[in-house]
């Protein structure tokens, strides 16, 4: 769309959207009703989920180990859903450390962590992650000792991913809240490590 | 649904060809070889589906794990830094 000086409230894909969501309800297709309980539902779901997944690992290893065997069975069994897509959880260890990225678009486990954060979907994240991930998780101020293996993932069709990040030394009987907190949405994309504050 | 012809641990090849239309396998791994590093089941082929087709008969998807060297020469890091990506059988030989 072309700027021609005359004032435009909206950016291009704002006026992309609300074309289509005009142009849906007007066709009966759905309700104005239906989209704001979608847009409230993609709201409610937030790194705090992913989270309580994280922590239960942590404090209960048969918990783990369902875990890293079938994500989305063990993620229903704390009530998540995580509807037909398939969760894969990759787990840090002291020789391995993960990070996740999409070079195609954005795919991300939001039933877990919500809405993808910009960066996520920016060109230069998708792009350079997957050619240079140790310069990228320098960036994110990560340095990965070169003795330790990177695995990147790049979620590219129906898998998600999450990563369980290692448990802290000095957590040692905390309660699941208390180390959930810790477990910032950063350290289950594999941007970040979980620290004591 | 297609068989599965691959098994965790096989060394497989990524096709090299650049067809048009919606597909998943993106273009920095084609022609490169890898190892299965597990089957993840069968899903409706995205490239069927873009075409507003029934995406079958559904295909086998694997994760394959690429050794980050192998793929870019100029990597620099550790020796096993590895690359795993989602890859449907189609592409694969």
């Amino acid at each position: 769309m072309k700027d021609n000086g005359n004032y435009q409230p909206y950016s291009y894909f704002q006026l992309m959207e609300v074309s289509l969501r005009e142009l849906l309800v007007e066709k009966g297709i759905v309700t104005e009703t239906q989209v704001s309980e979608e847009v409230e539902a993609m709201r409610k779901r937030t790194p705090a989920i992913g989270a309580k997944v994280v922590a239960r690992a942590w404090v209960d290893d048969a918990y783990r180990q369902k875990l890293l065997a079938d994500g989305s069975r063990a993620c229903e069994e704390l009530g998540i859903e995580v509807a037909a897509l398939k969760l894969v959880v990759v787990e840090n260890t002291p020789s391995t450390h993960n990070v996740v990225v999409c070079t195609l678009c954005s795919c991300y486990p939001r039933m877990l962590l919500g809405i993808p954060p910009e960066w996520y979907k920016s060109r230069s994240y998708r792009s350079r992650t997957v050619n240079e991930p140790r310069a990228v998780l320098a960036e994110f101020g990560l340095r990965v000792d070169e003795k330790t293996k990177i695995r990147v993932h790049d979620s590219t069709a129906d898998m998600r991913y999450l990563v369980l990040p290692m448990r802290p030394a000095g957590t040692e009987g905390w309660s699941e809240d208390r180390l959930a907190a810790i477990v910032t949405r950063d350290c289950m994309i594999g941007v970040a490590v979980p620290r004591l504050h | 649904m297609v068989e599965t012809r691959f098994k965790p641990g096989d060394r497989v090849k990524v096709r090299k060809a650049y067809p048009l239309g919606h597909i998943r396998t993106p273009f920095y791994i084609r022609g490169h070889s890898g190892v299965i590093e597990r089957v993840c089941g069968s899903f409706g082929n995205p490239e069927e589906l873009a075409q507003q087709r029934s995406g079958e008969p559904k295909q086998p998807l694997y994760r394959v794990r690429f050794l980050q060297k192998e793929v870019w020469p100029a990597y620099q890091g550790n020796a096993d830094d590895a690359l795993e990506v989602e890859i449907f059988q189609h592409w694969l030989e």
